[in-house]
Parts: C-alpha cells; structure tokens; sequence
C-alpha cells in the first residue's frame, strides 16, 4: 500500500481533489449529499492551504451564476452540488455550456424531488444530460478524485473550453469510506498545469461583451457549434485519459468492459451498481457462466459507436437506468444504447431494467436475478418484457 | 461635485446607436453613472430593456467588457468576476485597478433577482449596483412589478370593471437594501444629474457593495411623450414620490428638499398610466397615494435627522 492511500469517503477525496487543484474561486452551496465535501473545502479556506476565493452563496442558482462570472473573467472556477441543487441551477448549467466556460462542478446524484428524497438515483444529472456539458460517472472515491482532476485538463483544453460534471452515487459513494490513492500535491499541480485565460472578462486593453442577445439570424449556428465542440472533446478525453495514467498507473478510457470480451451476455451499468455488478460477475464466472459488464463512464459525448460496437456480439444485454424518463421508450441509457446499437446490423435482445430510485438498494441476488434473465432471453430469443422495474412494489 | 464640462468630455461607455427607445431613462441613467467612474469597469448586466437593446449579436454598445448571464442573477454574476478579480489579485497576477458594476430593472432586481442581489450584498463584494426602476417588466411589455405605483394601468394590472389598475403600493427596495448595513445606499434621479454622478463616484470608490436605485422614467410604459422623460424625473422628485436621499455607514441624509411639495396629481396627470386612476369616481384612490408618498416622506425624515 502507498503511503498516499487513505481510507476516505468520497466527499472528501472530491473535495481533496479540489484542493489540489487549488482553483481561483470556488462558488458552491451545501446540499446533501454534497454537504461534506463543501465543509471540508470550507476547512481546507480556513486554514489558509488553498489560494481559491470561495464564494459562499446564498443558493446554487447563485453559485452557477457566480462561476458563469468567475470563469468568463478568466480563471479556474470550481463547484459542487446535488439533485435540486443541480435543478435549481439548471437555466444557468445551459448558460455555463453556450458561453464555452471550463467549469467543473462533481455532481454527488441524488434523486430529484417529488416527493423530496435524498438518496441515490441519477434523476438529477440525466435531466441535465441535453445542457452541453461534458458528463463523467465514477464508480467509487477512486474514480470521483480521479475524474475531478482530469475533468480539469478535458474542460480548459483549447479545443474543448466546455464544463464537466463529475458523478458519483450519493450516499454510496459520498459517505461510504474507501480506500483512495491520492497523487502528490505538485504531481496534481503539473497534471493539471497553469489555467490557459481565453477572452478574459479581466482585460480591460480587450474589452469584450459576453452573452449577447443572439436571435434567429446567429443562434442556430452557434448551436451547431455546441454540437461539434462537445463531440471533439471525445479524442481530448481519451488524451487526458492516457496522461492520467502515466501519472498514476490507472487505466480509463469511454467506458471500462469487465469480461465483456467472451461473454454472451451482460449488463450495462452505471457508478456503484458496476462495482456491485463485478462482484455478481466473478461469481457467475466461478460457476463458468458467460457473464459481462459494461460501464459507462463518459455519457457526454456518448461514445455510441464504441459502445455499440462492444456490446454487438451479445446475445443479450440488460441496460439497469437509475433514472426513468417518465412517458419515454425506457430509461435514457437505454434509449441511447439501443438506439446506438442499430449503427450495427446484428442487435443483440435488450431489456431495460430501471432500478434504484431514491436510494432503493439494489443486491447481489437482483443482479444476478438479471443475469438469469439474460441467460432464458439468449436461449429462447423472446423477451417478454421490454421495460422492466426491478426491486419495486407493485 | 461633478462639472458639466468635464463629464462631457468623457467618452461613454454606452456608446450611441443602441436600440433603447428616444427617452429611454435607462441609458440616460448608465452614462451618467458611468462617466463617475475613473478606472476600466466590468459591466453586468440582467436580462432586460438595457441588455436586449444594448448586445444584439453581432453588435455590442459596449466599450467596456460586459457580461449578461440571466434575468435573476446580475448580482452573483457580477459578484463572480469581482471573486475572480480578487483571487487573481491576490496571486500577483493581475494589478490593475479595476471597478464592477451591475445593472437590473426593476424586475430584475426589486423581484426575481432580489435573492442573488442580497446574498451579493451581504457577502461584501466590492462592486455597485443599480437598478434602473422603470416601474414595470418594460422589455416584455409593461407588466406590474412590486416596483409599480398603486392606481398605474400595466398590461397585468389592466384597468377593468372592478379593479382600477394596481391596487398594491410599492415596495420600498431602497430601504430593504439600506437594511442590509452595506457601506453606502443612495436613491437618485436622472434630472439631479449631478447628484447622481457624485453618488455614483462614491459608489465606486467605496469600498465593498454600494447600491443605487434610480429612477428611470419610459415613455412608453408610462405613457407620456419622450420628450419629457426629465420632467417626469423631475416631477417625481418634486412631489416627494421619489426622495432623494443617502445611506452612508448606517447614516441617513436627504439630499433634496423641494420648498413646497407638489400635489402627487402633477405627477400622475402627464402619464397616461394613472388615466383610469384620476377619474372621478377613484378620488379616494388618489386621496390615499398622496397620503401614502406623505407618511413616506415624514418617516424619512426623522430617518435623515430632519425632524
């Protein structure tokens, strides 16, 4: 063991990343399951360890605001929030997006409101997954410190200037204590080098105007431009991904497959639940059946044709959405997985599985339960229920 | 105090060929708080008349940088790049002396933004803000704000049957922000130009969150011709509708005392707002305004030491 490794709850090695990162201003309101992290900023202030200017704001609409102005005045800009937080800021997550501004902000998911509810699902970050910003999942404290300090590089890199959000599963993840390897302060700082200032607010021999009206003559090409923007960002990531790992010896790319190679079938599985899901697989492994996992972890830009790509030779796959999209063909992993497997002509069976919300635990015994079904549906070639509810009263 | 002479030399910040309608208030209002200030500013501003008629893409009528972010959120905008510039400042990498300023309307800032200016407010950032109080959502079309007089026709408070225009009396934001205890509050008038330009110059230079609320007549919510958009101003004041006064480190002081205060009529008849308002039938309505801007006034005085 390293003598960087730590046992640490996710809050706190989020927010450890932070202050190793050390940005200019950090705008940020408390909300569970976020609350640590920003009390542990808040001490890392107080001690005088981090140069950051920390804009303790009277709500998150105010905290995006504040780092929408922070970071056009041209500097590192941080924050952090959860579910209603996140909705709360919402108008303004789309404003950060459209003015190009390298905001990161860690996202802890927790299920939106209603009825109020402050355990995990991904309801909050999946309704902000349209709002232009680049969309990073962790399945543990590992990945959430890892994720915040690349999101960094991704988000300034000159041909990206796009914000990151950097999820992690509420409560699971936020407060459950892991062991973590931190880096070293000034490999961190290397990683993530000077901020690069584009059109800076803060130069008065340059003086520019930032959101302007911009109607039916420009808008739609500047929307067109979102769109290229954030799809180039994929090469970046992948960049930042591979000189990550030089630095710490931890391989990330689009998505991780666990087994997925030989298997014949396999589940698709965002954050923690992935973590659960390796467990399932090793044991069904052990018993020689041919089980998978594939885990997103970049969501935008969604990697359609790599995904795809590795999951068309399946005979089956389960997509488990820790979010609904209430009125809609499945959840939004779902949608967005079957829909990317038609750029193949052979679609293996698929089943959406949504699960989860609100903190609903989800087991062991309910992925295999999972599992099992993927076996009957590869044999049989039928599925008898395309959008499913596990672990639900009904 | 500010010279005539010497202000008119200043190029403006707001240059001309914006889209804000002749008599406009606002613009009025923002050169003359700007030609006050002596360092680069960074201007904000919230959605409104002076955003949409000020940065039509590709065009800005901005010789300073300028940032509009949303409706609601001016203030922690604003605040923002004031973090910013202060963290920057801090690490050496920057040295400039640079001053920040805000704009709202009234909706902007009496209403939907009134959080994010409070929360600026009592964070202590060190930048200005101002409303421009035209009394109703102008840029939408004229509908009541909590910053519309009682007995005013808006396009929300419409003068029907039953109800003559707005039945609620304004908010008092000015007060609202004085009790904040920020280092300096004042309300102004575009016609007391010079008044103004001193207010806005200690806005500036004084240290931490400075506010001023001016009065920004619009011909075309009120409903006179913009011609007159400084008689209005100046009627507001003379009839004691809209006192001018200071707030500097907790101490209040009038700035202007008309001899004789003018009945609120002289103020209401020129604006076709208050048509249905002075009717015959509604002379009580009118009773009561002139009672309310009264009671108003005396309090401020014993406030300002007066009495």
């Amino acid at each position: 063991m390293s003598k960087n490794t730590v046992a640490i709850t996710g809050n706190d090695a989020a927010a450890y990343a932070i202050k190793q990162i050390n940005p200019d201003v950090m705008a940020a309101y408390p909300i569970t399951p976020q609350t640590a992290l920003v009390q542990k900023f808040s001490e890392y202030v107080a001690d005088g360890l981090v140069k950051t200017e920390f804009v303790t704001v009277e709500s998150e609409h105010s905290a995006m605001s504040a780092c929408v102005g922070a970071a056009a005045a041209g500097g590192r800009v941080m924050t952090a929030t959860a579910a209603n937080g996140l909705a709360l800021m919402f108008e303004i997550v789309y404003i950060a997006a459209s003015s190009k501004l390298p905001i990161v902000m860690p996202v802890v998911n927790r299920a939106l409101s209603g009825p109020i509810n402050i355990h995990c699902d991904h309801s909050d970050s999946m309704a902000a997954r349209d709002s232009g910003w680049i969309q990073l999942y962790s399945e543990n404290a590992q990945e959430a410190y890892d994720n915040t300090i690349q999101a960094i590089r991704i988000a300034e890199n000159m041909k990206v200037r796009l914000p990151v959000m950097v999820m992690f599963d509420g409560f699971i993840t936020s407060h459950g204590i892991e062991m973590v390897d931190f880096l070293d302060d000034e490999v961190v700082q290397n990683f993530v080098g000077d901020y690069q200032p584009n059109n800076p607010l803060l130069d008065p021999e340059k003086p520019l105007t930032y959101g302007p009206l911009d109607l039916y003559d420009y808008y739609f090409e500047h929307k067109r431009q979102q769109a290229e923007d954030i799809k180039n960002s994929k090469p970046i990531i992948l960049d930042v991904a591979r000189e990550f790992e030089k630095i710490s010896g931890r391989p990330y790319g689009l998505f991780e497959s666990y087994q997925l190679e030989d298997a014949e079938t396999a589940i698709v599985a965002l954050s923690s639940t992935a973590g659960t899901a390796k467990e399932v697989v090793d044991e069904m492994r052990a018993k020689g059946k041919r089980v998978g996992l594939l885990k997103p972890r970049v969501f935008r830009p969604f990697p359609y044709q790599e995904i795809a790509k590795a999951l068309s030779h399946l005979k089956a796959v389960a997509i488990l959405d820790r979010s609904d999209s209430f009125g809609a063909f499945g959840g939004p992993l779902f949608t967005e997985i079957r829909s990317a497997m038609m750029e193949f002509g052979k679609i293996p069976e698929n089943i959406d599985i949504i699960y989860g919300l609100g903190g609903r635990d989800i087991n062991e015994q309910d992925i295999e339960g999972v599992y099992n079904q993927l076996d009957a549906i590869a044999k049989s070639g039928k599925v008898k229920e395309r959008i499913q509810y596990l672990g639900v009263r009904e | 105090m500010a010279k005539l002479k010497e202000v008119s030399k200043k190029q403006d910040i707001l240059s001309s060929g914006h889209r804000l309608c002749a008599g406009c208030g606002a613009s009025i209002a923002v050169r003359q708080i700007l030609s006050a200030c002596d360092d680069p500013v960074v201007v904000a501003s919230a959605t409104g008349c002076l955003e949409v008629a000020t940065t039509i893409y590709p065009y800005t009528s901005w010789r300073s940088s300028f940032i509009h972010n949303a409706f609601e959120n001016a203030a922690a905008t604003i605040s923002g790049v004031e973090a910013m510039y202060q963290s920057l400042k801090k690490q050496g990498k920057i040295d400039k002396e640079m001053k920040f300023i805000a704009f709202g309307g009234d909706g902007g800032t009496y209403d939907i933004g009134l959080q994010s200016l409070s929360g600026a407010l009592e964070r202590g950032h060190d930048f200005v803000y101002v409303c421009y109080d035209n009394e109703a959502y102008m840029n939408t079309g004229i509908q009541r704000s909590s910053a519309t007089p009682r007995g005013v026709w808006t396009t929300t408070s419409p003068c029907g049957e039953v109800i003559p225009g707005k039945t609620q009396y304004r908010k008092d934001l000015t007060g609202i922000i004085a009790a904040h205890k920020i280092p300096y509050v004042a309300q102004a008038s575009i016609w007391r130009w010079s008044d103004l330009i001193d207010k806005a110059h200690k806005a500036f230079y004084t240290k931490g969150p400075a506010f001023l609320n001016v009065l920004s007549p619009c011909p075309r919510g009120w409903r006179f011709p913009s011609e007159e958009t400084i008689k209005m101003a100046k009627l507001s004041v003379q009839t004691n509708f809209w006192p001018l006064y200071e707030v500097e480190n907790g101490k209040w002081k009038l700035n202007y005392k008309p001899k004789e205060r003018k009945s609120v009529t002289e103020w209401m008849e020129p604006q076709g707002r208050y048509k249905d308002a002075l009717r015959p039938e509604n002379k009580q309505l009118v009773e009561e305004i002139q009672k309310d801007i009264d009671d108003n006034w005396e309090r401020l005085l014993i406030l300002c030491g007066e009495k």
